[in-house]
């Protein structure tokens, strides 16, 4: 298993994403709420830029306790992130695909040495 | 380019190159060397609608074509179609599309040619986007006037400069029975169309009296009739649903099933036994539930489908399917779909690209029970028949030899 540089944390914001090459492998790297997290940039459908695309909100749908619908609203606490091709969509803190659980992308090791991130793959 | 997300929030992704964003699509091509296969894509899509200056000037009536001049109409010209394909910019290409550089005369050929060579599809049918929805448009001789000019624009400015590797079945203003006539007449013979399509979000029944010298006319040249699906949240059946999910999932099989019912129950596989009839972008999950009920049903009320010389699902047989959105989640259903269809003369590979469920050749490629055979004649090979496609490479022209589809 070989490091490879991502970049300074100090230049890597919260929301930020990196795509790295290490060998054949694609990785994606993403920060949020201060913690990073790095995941195979192949879509499990298609084989799409899994890691490429829009960065949003999980949506929840509320609900009253009389079962009446109280409307769709942006969590306040899980990200999504979004292959382009399709929309298959993925937990920023699991990799699990949100449509089957199940399923996730394979996930990648972040090492911080001082200001430094490495990958590991 | 930064897009819109969460509460406002702005994410940056990169500006649209669809080589770049179809990158994995040409790894996977050649991981599996599908350029040795003729790939033909017989449903793939334009954005006509943001070329109306263009197309606008080749209406044929004067008055029309006024009417349609103005800047403040061309944006008004077909009918609006509510939907969130893009996802809320999810699915990128979409809100991008303006940001993507072409240098061709044509873009959309440039356009066409980056995700095919992305692909591994040799051929495409383009089929346009907006206009799929002229069938609800209120004025006949408004779709008239608007197939019109679009055939013209596509045979005469856009499929002359993609090298001829776009092909189109034209838009059939079925509405007009006349029009329609007249438009086989008109473009039946241009290099490039294989033959016409009908939009199936209408009401207009496909059996009308009025229609019969327009598909004898198609029959007659030897070209095909597709019948193109789509999605309207204006029907009244769907106005109940509250998203779109909903109503795309039910819309695009609900047309089709719909006008195949008709098409199957009122004989015209006897009326014409040579025309040969695709239905396009529905999946194919509809389609053994509709022999089913049909077969069904005709066991019953023979006396009402006096034309049908054998089951309902023996017409559906003889029909032409286009692979897109191809249901892959049961693949113990999909399977005996395949052998209900007869899917291996029977059903051809489409992507649907640029749209947002698009499938790749890889769809058809890793089924794990398609023979070889079946995997060249789906991807390619009966397209190669059905509309004489030549091979491009050598190593297609052997493949196409060896499954008997070379006739080009």
């Amino acid at each position: 298993m070989a490091e490879k540089l991502v970049g300074k944390a100090s230049e890597f914001h919260d929301g930020d994403r990196r795509i790295v090459f290490v060998g054949d492998k694609e990785i994606g790297v993403f920060r949020d709420k201060g913690n990073f997290y790095a995941y195979s940039n192949t879509c499990l459908h298609q084989a799409g830029p899994a890691c490429e695309g829009l960065i949003i909100a999980k949506v929840e749908e509320r609900l009253r306790p009389d079962k009446t619908s109280a409307g769709m609203y942006f969590s306040d606490t899980e990200t999504h992130f979004v292959c382009p091709w399709h929309g298959y969509e993925y937990d920023l803190k699991t990799g699990e695909f949100v449509g089957d659980r199940k399923q996730k992308l394979r996930s990648y090791q972040i090492v911080q040495k001082g200001d430094d991130i490495y990958v590991v793959a | 380019m930064d897009l819109v997300s969460d509460r406002g929030r702005r994410v940056s992704v990169d500006e649209l190159n669809t080589s770049q964003l179809l990158a994995h699509a040409r790894k996977e091509a050649n991981r599996r060397k599908l350029d040795d296969i003729l790939i033909v894509d017989v449903d793939a899509h334009h954005y006509e609608n943001e070329h109306m200056d263009e197309i606008v000037p080749f209406m044929e009536n004067d008055v029309f074509r006024q009417l349609s001049s103005s800047g403040r109409a061309r944006g008004n010209l077909l009918p609006q179609v509510i939907g969130y394909q893009d996802m809320g910019g999810r699915v990128t290409r979409y809100p991008l599309r303006p940001s993507e550089k072409t240098d061709h005369k044509i873009r959309d050929v440039q356009l066409g040619h980056r995700w095919m060579d992305a692909m591994s599809v040799d051929y495409s049918c383009l089929f346009p986007t907006g206009m799929l929805s002229i069938g609800s448009h209120p004025q006949k001789e408004m779709e008239f006037e608007l197939c019109w000019a679009y055939n013209r624009w596509l045979t005469e400015k856009v499929l002359p400069e993609s090298d001829s590797r776009f092909f189109s079945m034209l838009c059939l203003p079925i509405s007009d029975a006349e029009g329609a006539l007249r438009t086989v007449e008109k473009f039946g013979g241009c290099k490039g169309v294989t033959g016409f399509m009908i939009t199936t979000v209408r009401n207009l029944p496909v059996h009308d009296n009025s229609l019969m010298k327009t598909y004898r006319a198609i029959e007659e040249r030897g070209l095909s009739l597709a019948f193109h699906s789509g999605v309207s949240w204006g029907e009244n059946m769907f106005k109940g649903c509250n998203r779109f999910i909903s109503v795309h999932a039910l819309g695009f099989s609900f047309y089709n099933i719909l006008h195949c019912t008709n098409w199957v129950i009122n004989g015209m596989g006897e009326r014409f036994p040579k025309l040969p009839v695709m239905w396009v972008e529905a999946g194919l999950a509809w389609i053994p539930f509709l022999m089913q009920r049909l077969d069904h049903e005709y066991m019953l009320r023979t006396s009402e489908c006096p034309l049908l010389k054998k089951k309902p699902s023996d017409y559906m047989r003889d029909m032409y399917y286009s692979t897109q959105p191809m249901e892959v989640q049961d693949m113990g259903a999909l399977e005996t779909t395949f052998r209900m269809i007869n899917a291996e003369t029977q059903l051809l590979y489409s992507s649907d690209y640029p749209h947002w469920d698009f499938d790749l050749p890889t769809v058809i490629t890793d089924l794990p029970f398609l023979s070889e055979k079946a995997k060249h004649n789906i991807l390619g090979g009966t397209a190669a028949r059905l509309f004489k496609l030549p091979p491009r490479n050598d190593a297609q022209r052997a493949n196409l030899k060896k499954y008997g589809n070379l006739v080009a």
